[in-house]
C-alpha cells in the first residue's frame, strides 16, 4: 500500500483510485474505499453510496464546486488532481469548498504535487497530499515549515496581518 | 517610505533560505529543470541566451539610497559593472550566474529588497506613478494602497500558480497617467465621488504583447474597504477560467474579450458576494496606518523661483531647457521633481552602471531626502530637490551624463534590448534607436517637436511597449531579414489608445528616414499648442501615409 502525508505526517493511503470503474469495480472489495470522478460518482451516486466502503470522489481542475455542493455530505473524500504542478486551480476550488461550502473531510492533493506546493495547498484547505512516487516524503515535510509568515487570511487563519498585529 | 517590520523581514530570510534549498536541489538532480524552472521564475530567475537575468523589485519604483548602493555592489560583485531599469520599475541584472542567486537574494534582504513574484505566472509587482506623493495633481498619495496590495498578493497561497502572468498598477494621478493602468491586467484609478468620497476605478484586461487591448472598466466605484476582497473575486475569476492551453491565450485580457467585460464583471460581482463584508475587509485603521509609513519628508516653508534659480534661468540657457524638459512641478513651494535621463546616446536605454548608482545614491542624500525612484519610462527620479539646489545639481548631473534634456522628447527612447540580447527577438532594436537619436540630433529641432514618446521592440512580446508609443517600431522577421513596423497614435495615458499599423514595413536603413517624414509631417500640420499626438489625432492616419509611402517607392 502506498503512503500519504495526512496532517502533517506520513501514514498508509487507506484509499484506491479506481480510473476505470465501467471495468475495475466489479473486481475491488465492497468494503475497500474507494475514488471515482466525479462525473461517474454523479450518474451512479445511489448505489455507490450503498457500498460498504466509503466513496471520494476525483476533481478535475474544471470541475465546479457550485455544481454539487447539494451533494457533500454524500461525499467522504475529495481528492483534487494537479495535471501539472503549475495548473493552479486546485487551489481555489480547495477554498471553495473548505471555506464556502465547509466540506470538513479529507481534501486530498493528487498528481503533480511537490513539496514546494504543500504549504499553499495546506492554506487553501487541502489535509492530505499524494506526493509524485519519486519523491521524498521525510524530506517534504519540512517544507511546511519553510515559511512561517503569512501576509494573508487563510482556511486555518481567518485574519490577514494587519488584524493580528499586536 | 515603507519599513520593514520584524515579520516582513522574517519572511524575506526565511524565503532567501528557501531559494537557496531549492537551488541546491536543482544542483544535487532532485529537482528536473522544469521544476526547477518553475521555481527560479518566481524568485525572478530567467535563464537567456547569454546567461539567467535576475529581476529585483523594486516595490512601485521607490529605493533609499542604502538599496541603491546594495545595486551598485551587486553589479559590481556579481555582475558585469551594470544594471538594468525595466520598464516595470525594477531592477535587473543580465549576468549573474545561478549558483550566485542564494548570495545575491541574501545581499538584497539585507537592505529589504527581493526578487520576489518578479517573473513567473503569478502576481507581480504593483506599479504606480513615478510622482506619487509630491505632485499637485492627484487626489492622494497612492502609495499606501500600493503597499496593502503588495502584502496580500505576496506568496499569496491560492494565486502563486495563474494561468499568466499577473500585473497591477495604481494612480491618482488627475492630469496624466503616468503609470500606463489602461494596459495592466488590472488598473486602479484612484477618484472622487461625488460625495467627496474616495475610491477605485477598477479597469481589467489591459495589455500588450500579441494582442494588445486597453482596460475595460468594470466597477466605477469600489470603496477602499472594498480593494482586497474585490482582487480576490477578480483572481479567483481568472484563475479559475482563465485559459491553460495556450500559453499565448492565457493573459486575463483573453478571458475578459472572450466573455465580455459586462459578463466577467458579473462573474467578478457574483465571487465578490461572498467575499465583501468578510475577512478581507479594509478597515481604516489598517489605511491611516498605512500612510503612517509614507510621511512627507521634512520640508522647509520655502518660495517658489528663488533668486539663485531665478539667476541661474537667466544666464544659461541650456539650464534653462534641462529645467523646462527634465524637471516638474512639485507640490511643495520652492521644491521641485528632477527626472535623471538614463538615455542618453549610443548606451543602451534604461542601463546604469555600478558607478552611476553610486553616484545617484550620493546625490540624492544631498539633494533628496535620501529617495530616488525608477519610472517605467527607465529614467530615475530625484522627487524632492530645492529650487536653490536645481543649478548645483544640474552641474553635476552633466557631469555623469544624466542631464541630457531629452526628457519626452523623441530622444527619450524606450527600447528593449533586442536582437543584440534577447533570445525572443526578430530582429535588433538598439541599432534602430541610435539611428533615430543621431538622426535627431539638432536640440533645437528636437524641443520644438515637443512631446512624443517612441517606443523599439524587438519583437511581438511587446517588452518596450510599441504599441502605446505615439511613435511605435517593432522589429519583424521576413524569410530571415530584419524589417521594422510602425505605427502611429499609441497613447499610455487615460485614454489608452493603441497604435495604428501605418502599412508595410521598412528596410533597417530606412527607419531613421521614415521617423523624420512623419515628424516633418506633423510639424507641417501642427495648429500652435499642438503635440504630435493631437496633430494626428485631428487629421488622422492618410495623410502620414501618404507622405511616407511616397518618399519610399
Ligand atoms: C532595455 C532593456 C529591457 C527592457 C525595456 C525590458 C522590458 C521587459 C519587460 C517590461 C518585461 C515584462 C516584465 C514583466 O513581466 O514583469 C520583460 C520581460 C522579458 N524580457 Fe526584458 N527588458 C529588458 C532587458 C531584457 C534583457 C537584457 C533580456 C534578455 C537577455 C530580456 C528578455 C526578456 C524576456 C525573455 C522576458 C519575458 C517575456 C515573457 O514573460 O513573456 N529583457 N522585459
Ligand atoms: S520585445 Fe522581444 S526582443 Fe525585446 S526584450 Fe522583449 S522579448 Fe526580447
Amino acid at each position: 500500500m502506498s503512503k500519504i502525508i495526512k496532517n502533517r505526517e506520513i501514514i498508509e493511503d487507506q484509499w484506491v483510485s479506481i480510473d476505470n470503474p465501467e471495468q475495475d469495480l466489479a473486481s475491488t472489495d465492497a468494503s475497500a474505499n474507494i475514488i471515482v470522478e466525479l462525473a461517474y460518482w454523479l450518474e451512479n451516486k445511489t448505489s455507490l453510496i450503498e457500498r460498504t466502503g466509503k466513496v471520494g470522489v476525483l476533481l478535475l481542475g474544471s470541475d465546479e464546486p457550485e455544481l454539487f455542493h447539494q451533494e457533500l455530505n454524500n461525499i467522504d473524500l475529495i481528492a483534487i488532481n494537479f495535471p501539472k504542478f503549475g495548473d493552479g486551480r486546485g487551489y481555489s476550488i480547495a477554498r471553495l469548498l473548505c471555506e464556502r461550502y465547509d466540506y470538513q473531510q479529507e481534501i486530498r492533493a493528487v498528481g503533480d504535487v511537490l513539496r514546494d506546493q504543500l504549504r499553499f495547498m495546506e492554506r487553501c484547505g487541502f489535509n492530505a497530499y499524494a506526493l509524485r512516487s519519486d519523491r521524498n516524503m521525510e524530506e517534504a515535510l519540512a517544507s511546511f515549515s519553510a515559511i512561517s509568515v503569512d501576509y494573508q487570511s487563510d482556511v486555518a487563519e481567518k485574519k490577514p496581518i494587519y488584524n493580528r498585529r499586536p | 517610505m515603507y519599513a520593514y517590520k520584524e515579520y516582513d523581514q522574517q519572511l524575506l530570510n526565511e524565503r532567501v533560505a528557501q531559494y537557496r534549498d531549492q537551488t541546491q536541489r536543482f544542483f544535487k538532480g532532485e529537482l528536473s529543470e522544469d521544476e526547477f524552472l518553475i521555481l527560479r521564475l518566481q524568485n525572478g530567475l530567467y535563464v537567456q541566451r547569454h546567461a539567467p537575468l535576475l529581476r529585483v523589485a523594486v516595490p512601485y519604483g521607490m529605493l533609499n539610497t542604502e538599496q541603491v548602493r546594495k545595486l551598485a555592489h551587486i553589479a559590481r560583485t556579481y555582475d558585469k559593472g551594470y544594471a538594468h531599469i525595466s520598464t516595470r520599475q525594477n531592477v535587473q541584472f543580465n549576468w549573474p550566474s545561478m549558483e550566485n542567486v542564494p548570495d545575491i537574494l541574501g545581499e538584497l534582504a539585507s537592505v529589504q529588497m527581493h526578487a520576489v513574484q518578479t517573473s513567473g505566472n503569478c502576481i507581480r509587482n504593483t506599479t504606480t506613478d513615478q510622482f506619487a506623493g509630491v505632485t499637485a495633481n492627484e487626489i492622494t498619495d497612492p502609495r499606501p494602497y500600493c503597499e496593502i496590495i503588495r502584502q496580500w498578493s505576496t506568496l499569496h497561497p491560492e494565486f502563486a500558480y495563474l494561468p499568466r502572468k499577473f500585473k497591477i498598477a495604481v494612480t491618482a494621478a488627475t492630469d496624466e497617467d503616468r503609470a500606463a493602468i489602461r494596459f495592466n491586467d488590472v488598473g486602479l484609478r484612484i477618484i472622487k465621488n461625488d460625495a467627496g468620497e474616495i475610491g477605485f476605478e477598477v479597469f481589467v484586461g489591459g495589455g500588450l504583447g500579441r494582442t494588445p487591448l486597453a482596460g475595460s472598466l468594470i466597477k466605477p466605484f469600489l470603496a477602499p474597504k472594498d480593494l482586497l476582497s474585490y482582487l480576490e473575486a477578480t483572481l479567483r475569476v481568472y484563475n479559475r477560467y482563465g485559459r491553460r492551453d495556450n500559453k499565448y491565450k492565457a493573459r486575463i485580457k483573453i478571458l475578459v474579450k472572450a466573455l465580455t467585460p459586462e459578463v466577467f464583471g458579473k462573474k467578478v460581482d457574483e465571487e465578490w458576494q461572498h467575499l465583501r463584508d468578510g475577512a478581507l475587509d479594509l478597515p481604516n485603521a489598517e489605511i491611516e496606518q498605512m500612510k503612517g509609513y509614507f510621511p512627507e519628508p521634512a520640508y522647509e516653508t520655502l518660495e517658489n523661483n528663488p533668486p539663485p534659480l531665478a539667476d541661474a534661468k537667466k544666464e544659461n540657457g541650456a539650464f534653462s531647457i534641462w529645467l523646462r524638459q527634465n524637471t516638474d512641478e512639485h507640490k511643495k513651494a520652492g521644491y521641485q521633481i528632477v527626472t535623471l535621463s538614463l538615455s542618453p546616446t549610443s548606451v543602451a536605454p534604461g542601463d546604469v552602471t555600478d558607478n552611476q548608482l553610486d553616484v545617484i545614491a550620493d546625490l540624492a542624500d544631498k539633494y533628496s531626502f535620501g529617495e530616488v525612484r525608477n519610472t517605467h519610462n527607465q529614467n530615475i527620479v530625484l522627487a524632492d530637490v530645492k529650487q536653490e539646489d536645481l543649478y548645483d545639481l544640474w552641474k553635476q548631473l552633466q557631469t555623469h551624463g544624466f542631464a541630457t534634456a531629452n526628457i519626452h522628447t523623441i530622444n527619450d527612447i524606450i527600447c528593449c534590448p533586442g536582437g543584440d540580447f534577447c533570445a525572443l527577438a526578430n530582429a535588433k532594436s538598439l541599432p534602430i534607436a541610435d539611428q533615430i537619436q543621431k538622426r535627431f540630433d539638432d536640440y533645437d529641432f528636437v524641443y520644438d517637436i515637443g512631446e512624443i514618446s517612441l517606443n523599439i521592440s524587438g519583437c511581438m512580446n511587446a517588452c518596450s511597449h510599441h504599441h502605446i508609443g505615439n511613435i511605435g517600431i517593432l522589429g519583424v522577421d521576413k524569410k530571415g531579414k530584419e524589417f521594422y513596423q510602425v505605427s502611429l497614435g499609441g497613447d499610455a495615458g487615460f485614454s489608452a489608445n493603441v497604435g495604428k499599423i501605418i502599412g508595410p514595413s521598412f528596410n533597417e536603413g530606412d527607419v531613421a528616414d521614415v521617423v523624420e517624414t512623419i515628424i516633418k509631417h506633423y510639424i507641417d500640420s501642427r495648429i500652435e499648442g499642438e503635440t504630435f499626438l493631437m496633430t494626428y489625432q485631428r487629421i488622422g492616419m492618410a495623410s502620414f501615409k501618404e507622405k511616407v509611402y511616397v518618399k519610399n517607392n
